[in-house]
């Protein structure tokens, strides 16, 4: 059966690769949707459309594909940790100030927090649990984190990690120092800064090499 | 968050034709109740503050006009598109050559994340970052006029000196601008006026009695173009950015300077400071000062006081102008040692 994740105030069918490729059929899923409490603001009203209605977003996240019934006004972050279930995302300031909710979008890094779900229709979205392959390996940021202790609490390490891979790809990590400024969007409050630097230099040099 | 209507316009022409429909002529474009979205980086921060509070987005995004994506050089102007993101400016090679200028001014905003995201335009129209202003529970003229301004007695360490009033001294946070300002940009504009051009030193307003009022823009208007002139002096340009921090932090000075040099003798100068004026702010004064003149310390030590000559400092932020000063004598040097 495909995964069918309910929410309070929208339903998310994931298709897993298995269940699509066994032809099973997507059960509409009948949540209620609940309205959220009356505020103050009305919202627009032109007897067009509804700022109220549910819009469905549809996007790939990790190579699978996602349809979302969201609110206009989710963002990208809450629908990956609130609507896909995916958690690996974490959510730290929620303002773009920490970097800890950095995912990759059509390979580019960008902070989920500052970008409404509904503007990512149709993008590719990785995530940090998209990084491992099928067998389980790690990817070589993942292990040069490990490998060089890069964490302590680990809470901004997800967005570390794929804002290394960005820095990578970028082709800004040529140096100590310039993984030092373009690293600098992504804050870790337990200081582990010279052990992230080491690991990107280890994983920047065997991307290199392979 | 106020509930809102998401629509993504195919064309310039859609998404003037859609925000003319429900913008007010009358309201201040960051006041409408359609406002336009392409990085979201600021505008998403402030609705999730409170700040903004629009009831229908249009988002840029999927606009076709491909000149809205791209950098074109050529007749001695460079061409952004509205839509180039911070990153892909800061990125290229030639107008990293051109006009060093434009790439340090981007490349030393925001993070690597916040640059792959945020427009060219939008970052120009980026709002002040004032605690005040950000809070919505302090009075401040900007966000909710006439109700006062908590910033001129509370903790000012961050505001302007430079182009304040008695309403307002939110600072004008941008970098990038102040390459654009220094340089004599223009940005070209579509509205339900039809297309035009402005001065890119028309396009922000100074505060004076209507804080609220932040540019020259209507509600409608989409910035579809930045263009920078550019020419063999600005080769000789350099952007220097201070800060309490190294790196992805706000200015609490900042200097953009272009030299036009014979020998050391300055032709021409092209000077804007950011992080101590209430807008993008072109320092005419300290221009003066060194035209004709051996640019020296002292030569720069001269200009930076012309430059800061009518600065305003209130309780916490008095330090911005001998920093301002230094900035710019430093910034000055810099771009005259330059091997161009």
């Amino acid at each position: 059966m495909p995964k069918v994740i309910s929410t309070g105030t929208s339903t998310v069918s994931k298709l897993s690769r298995r269940s699509f490729m066994s032809g099973s059929v997507l059960a509409a899923a009948t949540m209620p949707i609940i309205t959220r409490s009356a505020k103050a603001e009305e919202p627009p009203s032109d007897g067009q459309d509804n700022a109220r209605a549910l819009a469905a977003v549809s996007m790939r996240v990790n190579r699978q594909s996602y349809n979302f019934a969201l609110d206009n006004r989710t963002s990208l972050l809450d629908a990956l940790r609130d609507h896909a279930g995916l958690t690996g995302t974490k959510k730290g300031c929620d303002h773009g100030q920490c970097g800890a909710c950095t995912v990759l979008v059509d390979g580019r890094r960008v902070l989920s927090c500052l970008s409404f779900a509904v503007m990512n229709e149709g993008r590719d979205v990785t995530t940090i649990e998209g990084l491992a392959a099928a067998d389980g390996s790690l990817h070589p940021m993942q292990q040069a984190f490990i490998d060089n202790d890069a964490f302590q609490c680990g809470y901004c390490t997800p967005g570390q990690i794929m804002s290394a891979i960005g820095c990578v790809n970028e082709g800004h990590a040529g140096s100590e120092d310039d993984i030092r400024e373009y690293m600098s969007g992504n804050l870790c409050r337990c200081a582990a800064y010279p052990n992230i630097v080491a690991a990107i230099v280890q994983a920047r040099d065997e991307t290199r090499r392979s | 968050m106020r509930p809102f209507v998401y629509e993504r316009p195919a064309d310039v022409s859609a998404a003037v034709a859609v925000a003319s429909r429900f913008a007010d002529q009358q309201d201040q474009p960051t006041k409408a109740d359609v406002q336009f979205i392409a990085g979201a980086t600021n505008l998403a921060d402030y609705m999730k503050l409170g700040v903004a509070k629009p009831k229908r987005l249009l988002d840029l995004n999927a606009l076709r006009e491909p000149t809205l994506r791209q950098i074109k050089i050529g007749d001695g102007i460079i061409r952004f598109g509205a839509l180039v993101r911070m990153g892909e400016a800061a990125d290229n090679d030639d107008v990293r050559r051109i006009c060093p200028l434009l790439s340090e001014s981007l490349k030393l905003a925001a993070s690597g994340q916040i640059r792959n995201m945020a427009s060219l335009a939008g970052n120009v129209l980026q709002r002040t970052r004032c605690e005040y202003f950000r809070e919505t529970s302090w009075p401040c003229n900007k966000r909710d006029p006439g109700s006062g301004c908590a910033a001129m007695e509370g903790f000012n360490r961050q505001h302007a000196v430079l182009g304040t009033s008695d309403g307002c001294i939110a600072t004008y946070h941008g970098d990038f601008a102040q390459a654009l300002i220094a340089l004599d940009a223009t940005v070209e504009i579509e509205g339900k006026r039809g297309a035009r051009r402005m001065e890119f030193a028309k396009l922000h307003r100074l505060p004076g009695d209507t804080p609220d009022i932040e540019t020259n823009l209507a509600p409608d208007d989409v910035i579809v173009a930045i263009e920078v002139p550019f020419a063999a002096w600005s080769r000789r340009s350099h952007y220097l950015k201070i800060r309490d921090r190294e790196s992805y932090a706000f200015a609490l000075a900042s200097a953009a300077v272009a030299l036009d040099l014979d020998g050391n003798m300055i032709r021409h100068a092209r000077i804007a400071l950011g992080g101590v004026a209430t807008v993008p702010w072109r320092a005419k004064a300290a221009e003066e000062a060194l035209q004709g003149k051996t640019l020296d310390q002292e030569v720069a030590e001269t200009a930076a006081d012309a430059a800061f000559a009518e600065a305003q400092p209130r309780r916490y932020n008095a330090f911005k102008i001998p920093l301002g000063k230094r900035t710019l004598v430093r910034a000055l040097l810099e771009t005259r040692d330059m091997k161009v």
